[in-house]
């Protein structure tokens, strides 16, 4: 079951600090489904994850929102 | 993995929006991979001192003296239209209305991301301040050549 995490309601840089922080806590192979707007958000997100060496597994928008699923190196 | 590109931030400013912009800077590069350093100096030393305001903190009278007129993180002034501190307070309730960090949450974010935080040691000769007068994140007092030797490969910013 992946952990969630809402960063809708944060703006720059919280919404970084905060994926990077959630991932720290995740154990190797964990998955984190983080629910984030478009934009600065949805664009930056998924690339940062990849460039630290984690995988984005899916992106799929729900109604105004978009879930970036990701499993931690 | 490439080896993490590395950024520096030249914290010389204690006004209030500069720190915020240091610290928006440093917290956003840590959270994307990038290894950061603070060097705090001059007025920036205000933002790490241990007693966040209006304190007699140092050794000689007039070091004292100066910063308990400077104060700490408590009391920074807004660099324009500081109204007698009454403008940082203000420009705290809209970050908080607005959803965005305020300075002590940029600055609980710097010492999570595990972020270096290194202050000047000349600055602080002058101003008589040691290293236990700080914030124990606060883990070196070193100089401008340690400084730019560990800078060697990072991006400088200046604030």
């Amino acid at each position: 079951m992946a952990k969630t995490l809402d960063i809708t309601r944060d703006c720059c840089p919280m919404t970084f600090v905060k994926v990077k922080l959630a991932l720290a806590k995740l154990q190797s192979g964990e998955e984190l489904d983080v629910l984030l707007n478009e934009g600065e958000p949805l664009n930056n997100v998924p690339r940062t994850a990849t460039e630290q060496g984690h995988q984005v597994l899916s992106i799929r928008q729900e109604g105004g929102f978009h879930h970036v699923l990701i499993r931690k190196a | 993995m490439e080896a993490k590109e590395k950024l520096s931030i030249v914290c010389f400013s204690g006004d209030f929006d500069r720190a915020v912009a240091a610290l928006t800077i440093a917290t956003g590069a840590a959270a994307t991979n990038r290894e950061v350093t603070l060097f705090f100096t001059f007025w920036g030393l205000n933002i790490v001192k241990k007693r966040g305001g209006h304190r007699w903190t140092g050794r000689g009278i007039l070091a004292r003296f100066f910063n308990f007129l400077m104060g700490g993180r408590n009391n920074l002034p807004l660099s324009r239209l500081n109204f007698g501190g009454l403008s940082p307070k203000l420009m705290t309730g809209m970050m908080k209305a607005k959803n965005v960090a305020t300075l002590e949450e940029l600055f609980e974010a710097a010492k999570e991301l595990g972020i270096s935080f290194v202050a000047c040691e000349m600055a602080m000769h002058i101003l008589e301040l040691k290293k236990e007068d700080l914030i124990d994140e606060v883990t070196e007092m070193i100089g401008v050549s340690t400084f730019l030797d560990r800078s060697r490969d990072a991006k400088i910013i200046f604030i």
